[in-house]
């Protein structure tokens, strides 16, 4: 059985004026892998991640997302494409219910649909008692459990994940994970930034970013034995201080 | 005793923030506060920083209390928020300028306190502080917090979101500072980073799970703990968490850490169990508890 690639990227290039933001990176993401895509603060991962989900035009370079093209096919790209981040994932002053309802809408399910997703999630999440609570309520590991399930609505193809898991409690963090390998499991692939390096060894395959080009990419087992280390913060480590 | 905490209690409406907290942290002392957000750090801070008034219980920073004496504690302590709140709309000279003046000070009388940490940002002493990148705002930041040259630091979440590197930077910073003999309240979410500090209290939902030296808070850990592996993750964990006798299953890195509810546990048990259940390449194999396996074991509770 042939292997299906769901993100092809070659060369791809962002240059802001003299700066080069991401350096001819090229990739390949496999159907159903958890990808991590590992960096310093400022190495270029957000810049490389807005190209990806197509809110940036590259300089240069190439990269299929999903089957479309991030210069022309950009609307096709971000109906196939789930995202969210730490920073902005749900709207505080609307109610659980109404976040599902909302992102429903932008995605385009139907309002059957949309009703039948909003009572799976929150029962799968077990949120029958906060469901009619504004979501700025509710503690943070609830929100992004929340907000995961939200950016699988429309049933994308990848998934992008912006430093998910930052700030909350260990347990959460792992059910949390939890819910990745499940996705991934039914086979949406996982595109995943995080700066908890446990949480790297949790990945299929790891990118590791340094001033805007791939320095390495492997299994985490792979990672840890080229560089004689024990652990893939110690990979970081040597990496990115080099 | 540089912070003594005496049975503070806080709540908004309904949230208890913090519950009867007593801490009591010794001159020159590192110590963490270890918990998630929303567990209570940031009330405590601002408490212990008088800008917010317990509802019970009493405390001192310094020898100061800090509802009488809240001016002299003002004058003694550093404070470097969670959230970046320098001038942005002034240089990087400006801000520690500022600051500086505020404390009655200058620059060049407590210069070798901030040397190390402001050598590094000082090239771009005439951009603007919105202008910095994270790691920058954050020495700019503490370096203002240690302008005057304050008895007490306080740091809230120093690290969050902060890349694995400029982590390690920013602890070896503290430590130097600790060497200078400030004492040092530091309040992180990364478990990893408890490891660092001569004392901590691991804190959730506004309680103290437990308040110890790193080393001894792992030793206390209840129960044998092993690492787990196999072809299949995702099937692991859901055969494990099945698992009759399983006491808990936590993914930990390349393995899954598991714990059992008997006493005289077999691995091999598990062996044979996961083996039936359609498992390969399976790995077993004792290891140590971490700061974070004793956190999730007292948060279970």
């Amino acid at each position: 059985m042939k292997e299906e690639t769901v993100i092809k990227v070659a060369g791809l290039t962002k240059a802001f004026g003299d700066f080069t933001a991401v350096n001819k990176i090229s990739f390949h993401v496999r159907k159903g892998e958890i990808f991590g895509f590992l960096g310093a603060n400022g190495a270029g991962k957000t810049t490389a991640m807005k190209m990806l989900i197509g809110i940036s035009a590259p300089s240069s370079g190439s990269a299929n997302v999903a089957g479309f093209d991030v210069y022309t096919q950009t609307e096709n790209i971000k109906k196939s494409i789930g995202y969210m981040s730490q920073k902005f994932a749900l709207y505080d002053d609307l109610t659980v219910k109404e976040n599902i309802r909302f992102f429903g809408g932008i995605y385009g399910l139907s309002k059957d649909r949309i009703s039948q997703k909003s009572n799976l999630l929150i029962e799968e999440l077990g949120l029958e008692k906060v469901a009619n609570s504004l979501v700025g309520s509710l503690p943070l590991g609830w929100k992004q459990k929340i907000a995961f399930s939200v950016s699988l609505l429309h049933d994308p193809k990848i998934v992008f994940l912006d430093e998910p898991t930052g700030g909350v409690d260990p347990i959460t963090r792992r059910q949390f994970w939890e819910m990745i390998y499940k996705a991934a499991n039914n086979g949406t692939t996982i595109f995943v930034t995080t700066h908890y390096m446990d949480e790297a060894e949790y990945c299929d395959r790891v990118s590791i970013m340094v001033d805007g080009t791939i320095e390495a990419l492997d299994t985490p087992k792979n990672l840890k034995s080229h560089f004689g280390s024990d652990s893939m913060n110690d990979v970081f480590l040597k990496l990115a201080r080099s | 005793m540089s912070i003594r905490i005496d049975h503070i209690s806080k709540s908004y409406g309904k949230v208890n923030a913090l519950d009867n907290i007593s801490i009591d942290v010794d001159q020159g002392e590192l110590f963490g506060l270890i918990g998630p957000d929303g567990a209570g750090k940031t009330t405590l801070f601002r408490i212990l920083t008088t800008l917010l008034l317990p509802d019970l219980g009493s405390a001192s920073v310094a020898g100061y209390d800090i509802v009488a004496d809240f001016k002299s504690i003002r004058k003694q302590v550093g404070y470097m928020p969670g959230r970046f709140s320098l001038y942005q709309d002034l240089t990087v000279e400006e801000n520690l300028h500022f600051f500086a003046t505020i404390f009655g000070t200058t620059i060049a009388e407590n210069y070798d306190l901030i040397k190390d940490i402001y050598i590094q940002i000082e090239p771009f002493k005439n951009r603007r502080a919105g202008k910095l990148s994270g790691g920058m705002k954050q020495k700019l930041a503490l370096s203002c917090a240690l302008i005057h040259k304050p008895k007490v630091l306080f740091l809230d979440e120093p690290t969050t979101g902060v890349d694995p590197v400029s982590r390690k930077e920013f602890w070896e910073m503290l430590k130097r500072l600790q060497d200078k003999g400030i004492t040092i309240l530091v309040s992180t979410p990364y478990m990893d980073e408890a490891a660092l500090c001569d004392r901590i209290a691991l804190i959730q939902d506004g309680k103290i799970l437990e308040i110890d030296t790193p080393k001894a808070i792992v030793e206390h850990y209840p129960k044998p703990i092993f690492d787990v592996g196999a072809h299949n993750t995702y099937l692991l964990i859901e055969k494990l968490n099945a698992y009759a006798h399983k006491h808990s299953v936590f993914p930990f890195g390349e393995y899954i850490h598991y714990t059992d509810q008997r006493d005289g546990f077999d691995p091999l048990d598990l062996r044979e169990y996961l083996k039936k259940e359609g498992l390969r390449n399976i790995h077993i194999e004792r290891t140590k508890a971490t700061i974070e396996d004793t956190f999730m074991e007292l948060a279970k509770q």
